[in-house]
């Protein structure tokens, strides 16, 4: 076959563009919003990198901080540091005597000028400075202000001690907007922490210290000559570059997963494309047949159609990267609260360019698939019309087209999520959502088509036999949309649903308050004030904190040597344990292996009870030998059963359980649960307690359901804002499909209403046609979101799924509303229109 | 000498389970400059028959030699690149591209054959149409005459050996039915073109040199003026 003859193609191809040009744009205009979501997140992501970088210092506060569960005593760095400065940081209850309400906050016993590098924002400005200048001062998380209604000049009480709050604390070096929500911190000086009394035996304390050097110090290696004793001492050393590291691939993967949402808006734009092509192919197959006839080969055909779409992609990628630089500028605002650094924005050319070829590729290689099928129209459909649509499922091409997407998709999701394994799962997920609402929209298209009452009035069944009418785009329509809705509805009932758990907990027999780190010596009063007010103590759970010294014999040191497939997970010698003792299980446990063993049952050995998960996660085993450190003293035991334990209760929950026994001597504190009433009763026993013994913390479940809702209102601000794009993206393709089909529209318009129909029925027939299509799309993407909801509910959150049938409601009118008022907008004009100014080409 | 020959041409269609023959056992030699008409009722397979001998389709059996190539052993690039330099078509529905210009549906043909006077071309076979003035009209702005004309100028753009017209007149009213007739009749003797008209129109058919009578897929009658 001799070469194309490029320029007759292009010119072909700019002739046949000149009346399709707006019919053109349609179809691109499905990519552009996925393109412009994709562009924004990729360079949000490059600048985060590049400010991470710039402000590594800053996310420390200090070129290396030290950090233990107990106090770090001299160490040889310090002699080597220009500055050093210490932290002692708790949680413990912080009471506002203005208002006589207490919380649970992160105090914060800071001594010396961290942070070093970047300052503590406050208001008034000169709060950071005041604390610093002496005296019982305090800087409060403005998060906490806001709260209690506290001002700058009010009095905080942490333990016995009161602190005159200087400054409303904005910023913190590090920190970002989730973490002030979730411990608000109260920072107050260090020479005062004993007088509060708040550090006692239980209570969870992190020792800090940071240390500041001279600019040229290589701190990386200043500190190699005592990791080894860091390590035995169980001390944590965080360098700049750790930090710089660690927040980088946190920060990394976030802005590759918002890349994958943004993928998943670009691959519902492409089945758009997809969609509007096939419909422009359909007819352009009568100019084809006459081109062929005309001695045009098909290979040219295809070359001629396939550059007018490679110009549109083109059009729909710039558009799509230039919307998303300027996208971008949001970003920052978007994911305030998620931001350990300021980030700035700024053209980020790679991005722009990863945007435009990633745009063209997709248009070109989504269209081909509909495109292919001018190839093998017969010039014979110049004589007889109907041979001029052939089906393509025996085409070879077709089936390397689809090949090559499915490569795409499993090669993008690659790129951005580094894991062949975790790309594969992507891949999958994909196939099996189109796959499944493909599914739903056949069935439902099916069942209409077998089931479609003879008794309907007319105009009923017209608008449901137009759903699958040729060249209907209900399918496509059904896997947008729908996998847009699905996206948004998942998350609306996902956090409808931790929030109904968390309030359901607050029932008639379930407790609703945690009091916990009770000194032995305080528990007989606690327990007093607790009875005097009628309150029922549901559980007193005593705890006793220890390490874990050998695990079948292999200490710590020993583990270290071992290679990685046989070693145990270092965090497992490194952590403390915090456990509680009883013959019994509790409500929220269950057994799943083994037996629960008094002492003696077997001998004089002990047998503990592992949570499954903790267990199994870490290659541990029924019968397995653990020697824990109780204070000093070891304590040799044997796994005896593994526990299923659902988190979602108020109540003491333990990695490990002992039995009764072997624990009553050790020094222990004690946790307390029990029942108030009302949110009154609450606050009123929270605030004498607290007032009496600062030391005690209290959790209820009030504070807990307003946190998280809280944090979920952040969370689900930041994914509504990513699942916008596939709304927008499915709303798009709504459009442009409404506006393609409407010559078609207008063609049966003027059919029904020469017979005699009048505009009122043409009217209800097309309303009822747009109600079926949203009712379709939207059923269908609630429908999958409630499939979603369910195995997120009970393989994730371990939670029981409820019907959010109210929130799905509102959802499917909402979506079927606006499908409605589309669809009447797009045609009003033909149905306004006499059929004669139609007829002859006015309309 | 034949510029198209037809030995033995047979079209079976497969329907389910059922063979249907449209044509069977169809021979017809066509001399260079002969017009001649394939005349009978409808589904007698007069529109099959046009398309395999302008190689639009492949019969099952039998061959079609056109201006020397025979086309069951070319492939539909191949018969396309034939009916480029060979073969002109006038259709029923007119079958202009709707996104192209009066002007340029002519320059088509030319463009193909790579013409670099195709635009001066096309205007002089617009003008003998009688539509210079209509040039830059796109076809629904034209009448079904005018579309027609279009046609025919197109048709006779690559100054074919053999022109092929599939009831020219039938979508006209009979006045411009007559000039069309006319019109090719007259540009027909001028080139000196071979023409197959298919029609049902026996008077249009009478105009003729040889009227080829079909029927159920078979020739019934081949008589010569």
């Amino acid at each position: 076959m001799p070469m194309p003859d490029f320029n007759w193609i292009l010119k072909m191809a700019i002739r046949d563009f000149r009346k399709n040009l707006s019919r053109l744009l349609l179809f691109v205009s499905s990519i552009v919003v996925g393109i412009a979501a994709l562009v924004a997140i990729s360079s949000f992501g490059e600048n985060l990198v590049k400010d991470i970088d710039n402000q590594a210092k800053e996310l420390l506060g200090a070129d290396l901080v030290l950090e233990n569960n107990k106090p770090l005593g001299e160490q040889q760095v310090d002699s080597m540091a220009i500055q050093i400065a210490s932290e002692v940081n708790f949680a413990s209850m912080v009471a506002f005597p203005q208002t006589g309400a207490s919380r649970l906050t992160q105090v914060r016993a800071l001594e010396g000028d961290f942070p070093f590098y970047g300052k503590l924002e406050t208001i008034p400005a000169s709060g950071d400075a005041d604390f610093r200048s002496g005296g019982q001062k305090a800087l409060v998380e403005k998060t906490l202000m806001a709260q209690f209604n506290a001002e700058v000049g009010d009095s905080i009480k942490v333990g016995a001690l009161s602190f005159v709050i200087v400054g409303e604390l904005q910023k913190v070096p590090g920190q970002t907007g989730i973490t002030a929500t979730v411990a608000p911190a109260v920072y107050i000086p260090l020479e005062y922490l004993e007088g509060t009394g708040l550090v006692q035996y239980g209570s969870r304390v992190e020792y800090n210290r940071y240390l500041q050097f001279t600019p040229e110090t290589d701190v990386e290696a200043l500190i190699k000559p005592f990791e080894d004793q860091w390590e035995i001492d169980r001390v944590d050393a965080d360098t700049v570059e750790d930090r710089k590291r660690s927040t980088g691939r946190s920060f990394g993967n976030l802005s590759n997963f918002l890349s994958l949402v943004a993928f998943i808006a670009l691959l519902l734009g492409c089945v758009g494309v997809a969609s509007a092509v096939n419909v422009f192919v359909k007819e352009k197959l009568a100019s084809v047949a006459v081109l062929r006839c005309l001695g045009v080969a098909s290979r040219d055909v295809l070359l001629i159609y396939l550059s007018e779409i490679m110009v549109m992609g083109l059009v729909g990628a710039v558009l799509g990267s230039f919307l998303g630089t300027l996208l971008q500028f949001v970003l920052p605002v978007v994911f305030s609260d998620f931001l350990p650094v300021e980030v700035t924005v700024g053209i980020s050319w790679k991005s722009v360019a990863f945007g435009i070829i990633t745009g063209l590729f997709v248009s070109v290689l989504f269209a081909l698939l509909p495109l292919l099928k001018v190839r093998n129209v017969s010039p014979m459909a110049t004589l007889r019309p109907e041979t001029a649509d052939s089906t393509l499922i025996k085409d070879p091409v077709r089936w390397l087209v689809m090949l090559g997407i499915l490569l795409f998709i499993f090669g993008f999701s690659w790129y951005l999520l580094k894991q062949v394994t975790w790309a594969v799962g992507f891949t999958g997920f994909v196939l099996v959502a189109f796959g499944a609402l493909w599914g739903v929209g056949n069935l439902i298209m099916w069942a209409v088509r077998k089931f479609l009452p003879i008794s309907l009035s007319y105009p009923w069944r017209q608008a449901l036999a137009n759903l699958y009418r040729p060249n209907n785009q209900t399918i496509s329509l059904i896997a947008t949309i729908g996998l847009g809705t699905a996206m948004i509805s998942t998350l609306f009932f996902l956090q409808n649903q931790l929030l109904e758990e968390a309030r359901f907990a607050d029932k008639e027999d379930q407790p609703n308050m945690l009091m916990f780190d009770i000194q032995t010596a305080q528990l007989d009063a606690v327990r007093g004030r607790v009875t005097n007010r009628k309150m029922r103590i549901i559980q007193e759970v005593p705890i006793v904190t220890m390490n874990l010294n050998e695990i079948n014999g292999i200490d710590k040191r020993e583990n270290e040597e071992l290679p990685d497939e046989e070693n145990y997970s270092r965090w497992l010698y490194n952590r403390e344990f915090r456990v509680t003792y009883r013959d019994t299980l509790i409500s929220s446990e269950t057994l799943t292996s083994g037996d629960l063993i008094p002492l003696g049952a077997r001998g004089d050995s002990i047998f503990v009870s592992l949570e499954k998960g903790f267990g199994e996660g870490n290659g541990l085993k029924i019968g397995d030998e653990l020697e824990f450190n109780v204070q000093g003293r070891p304590i040799k035991t044997y796994i005896g059963s593994f526990r299923d334990v659902k988190f979602n209760q108020v109540s003491t929950n333990f990695l490990v359980l002992f039995p009764n026994g072997v624990l009553e001597q050790a020094p222990k504190f004690h946790v307390i649960i029990t029942k108030t009433k009302n949110d009154r009763e609450a606050a009123d026993v929270q605030s004498e307690i607290v007032r009496e013994f600062p030391n005690i913390s209290i959790i209820n479940l009030g504070t807990i359901v307003e946190t998280l809702e809280d944090i979920l209102g952040k969370i689900s601000f930041v994914i509504q804002f990513m699942a916008f794009f596939s709304i927008a993206t499915g709303l798009l393709v709504l459009i442009s499909s409404l506006i393609i089909s409407k010559y078609q529209r207008m063609r049966e318009s003027i059919l029904l209403r020469t017979l005699g129909a009048s505009s009122s029925i043409v009217r209800l027939i097309n309303t009822l046609e747009y109600f079926f299509l949203g009712s379709l799309a939207s059923l269908s993407g609630i429908l999958l979101s409630f499939m979603a909801t369910f195995l997120l509910g009970e393989f994730v959150f371990n939670m029981d799924f409820s019907l959010a049938w109210k929130e799905g409601l509102v959802i499917y009118l909402a979506l079927t509303g606006l499908t409605i008022v589309l669809g009447w907008l797009n045609g009003r004009r033909i149905i306004n229109q006499p059929p004669m100014e139609i007829l002859r080409g006015n309309g | 000498m034949s510029i198209l020959s037809i030995r033995k041409l047979s079209k079976t269609y497969q329907s389910g389970s059922r063979k249907l023959t449209v044509l069977e056992n169809v021979n017809i030699d066509i001399k260079e400059g002969e017009m001649i008409a394939i005349v009978g009722p409808s589904g007698s397979g007069k529109t099959t028959l046009l398309g395999l001998c302008a190689g639009l389709d492949s019969g099952t059996e039998g061959s079609v030699v056109l201006n020397g190539h025979p086309l069951e052993k070319l492939n539909e690039d191949q018969r396309a690149s034939v009916r480029n330099k060979d073969v002109g078509f006038i259709f029923q529905n007119f079958q202009l591209l709707p996104t192209l210009t009066a002007l340029e549906n002519v320059m088509v043909p030319l463009e193909l054959k790579k013409r670099k006077d195709a635009k001066e071309k096309a205007l002089e076979l617009l003008e003998k149409v009688g539509l210079k003035d209509r040039a830059t009209h796109y076809p629904t702005q034209l009448s079904g005459g005018e579309q027609q004309r279009v046609s025919i100028a197109r048709a006779f753009a690559n100054e074919p050996k053999i022109l092929f017209a599939d009831e020219p007149t039938g979508n006209l009213d009979t006045e411009t039915g007559e000039m069309i007739e006319k019109l090719i009749f007259d540009l027909n003797k001028e080139k000196g073109t071979t023409l197959v008209l298919v029609t049902h129109d026996l008077e249009l058919a009478a105009k003729t040199q040889r009227i080829i009578h079909i029927k159920g897929g078979k020739i019934q009658e081949d008589a010569h003026a």
